[in-house]
């Protein structure tokens, strides 16, 4: 299933409960939003692997800096 | 990859102990009350019964408090015990093994073999393995298998990823050889040793021995503080792991020894966390009312969890009726097992505290 990056940011979005949908765009640079933390890593995590089926480590999050960048990562897996 | 399937062995009776103390989640006196209940929501841990790590009830009280009273319902004559396995990363001492110490304890004979075997989270499949492998063997008649953890012990109050999750359990599970009246044991083994620093105690043992830096309370940064003395745990790496070696061990079960789906009793999960817990439900596709779980009363209890919750929420069941159970674990190492268990009309006294 080849989901479009902008639909990838608005999957990304759903993760976070306290952040409005349109804080998020391709470029946003997800660690430095406050909700970001290891729980929502979790969420992150089982979103790719239930949307992709590809499997994204910590330390994949750890190397990339804006959603895009994790979508592009996802798309070489 | 490694199957095993026991023959000949029977699995006749199971019971747990816990430290009767406990603490409450929603009492941490480090994170605000929102931040508790979100930790409490995800990991779906709301207390632990944990022992005071002063050496007044380590691992082996509380199976050998198990094991008194199993013995004693299953009118078991010690002298006929041949074979002791105790699984433990928390073990009485660095040196004897806690299976010769508790060999002397409980009265068992000399003529018992016994031996540790160091895991955790894995360690109920890998022992129950172990001593059906031996047991088959049929010059040994009667086992115990040990399995728990005081891992509470290792972990820094200023580390909620680890103070708020881990609990204490022994537990102990008692197996006969027997030719006529056997259940079914299949089993799927995986080591990834890649994964070693993910779980770790850094500092302790040979490779890093204790020194002044040890002590030191060091800052992970979001309120994160230990020690290179505490359990270290990177559960976003382990999570990701999880996701996706867990089924695939699932898989490989039943690959090489087929079982049906419908057939299956319940899905016991290694009660690592419940958020883990629930994406594998759905991924290996089992309903809820198939998927029992105690970790909101006992957190994770390493090696303990599964026999744990066969005592709390199926110990009836398993008196009265032969169940169908399907088991996965992923521990420490890592050290994955999944197990397709047929077992049941078992004596399996209520849980027991100390």
């Amino acid at each position: 299933m080849i989901m479009e990056l902008n639909d990838f940011v608005q999957v990304f979005a759903r993760q976070f409960d306290d952040t409005p949908a349109e804080e998020f765009t391709p470029s946003t640079v997800f660690k430095e939003i406050e909700e970001w933390g290891s729980l929502v890593a979790l969420s992150v995590i089982a979103m790719i692997d239930e949307e992709f089926e590809k499997r994204v480590t910590g330390a994949d999050l750890r190397g990339v800096s804006t959603i895009e960048d994790l979508y592009n990562l996802i798309q070489k897996k | 990859m490694s199957f095993l399937s026991v023959k000949n062995v029977k699995i006749k009776g199971m019971a747990a102990c816990v430290p009767e103390r406990v603490e409450e989640n929603k009492d941490y006196t480090l994170l605000p009350k929102e931040e508790i209940e979100k930790y409490i929501q995800t990991t779906g841990v709301e207390r632990r019964h944990c022992a005071v790590h002063d050496g007044s009830i380590c691992t082996s009280d509380l199976c050998q408090k198990a094991a008194e009273k199993l013995i004693a319902d299953l009118g078991w004559d010690k002298s006929e015990i041949g074979l002791l396995i105790f699984v433990s990363h928390t073990t009485d001492y660095k040196l004897p093994a806690t299976a010769c110490v508790i060999q002397d304890k409980m009265g068992l004979p000399t003529s018992c073999l016994a031996f540790d075997i160091t895991l955790g989270c894995s360690g109920f499949l890998l022992g129950l393995g172990t001593i059906g492998s031996i047991l088959q063997c049929g010059t040994i008649k009667k086992a115990l298998l040990m399995v728990g953890n005081t891992q509470s012990v290792y972990a820094s109050y200023e580390d909620r990823s680890m103070y708020l999750l881990l609990g204490d359990a022994g537990t102990v599970t008692a197996l006969e050889y027997s030719q006529e009246d056997s259940d079914t044991m299949d089993f799927h083994y995986l080591t990834d040793g890649s994964g070693r620093a993910s779980v770790i105690v850094p500092d302790g043992g040979c490779r890093n021995p204790v020194n002044e830096k040890s002590f030191i309370m060091e800052d992970f940064g979001d309120g994160i503080k230990r020690t290179r003395l505490h359990e270290k745990m990177d559960g976003v790496e382990v999570f990701s792991y999880a996701m996706s070696n867990v089924p695939k061990s699932v898989f490989q079960l039943k690959k090489q020894f087929p079982y049906d789906d419908e057939s299956i009793d319940y899905l016991l999960l290694h009660q690592a966390n419940k958020y883990l817990c629930e994406k594998l439900r759905k991924k290996l596709n089992f309903p809820a009312e198939k998927v029992p779980y105690n970790i909101n009363e006992f957190g994770n209890t390493s090696g303990a969890t599964i026999p744990l919750l066969m005592v709390t929420n199926l110990g009836k069941k398993l008196q009265e009726n032969k169940l169908d159970l399907l088991m996965t674990t992923i521990g420490v190492g890592y050290s994955i097992s999944s197990a397709r268990i047929n077992m049941g009309k078992i004596i399996c006294p209520e849980l027991m505290y100390l």
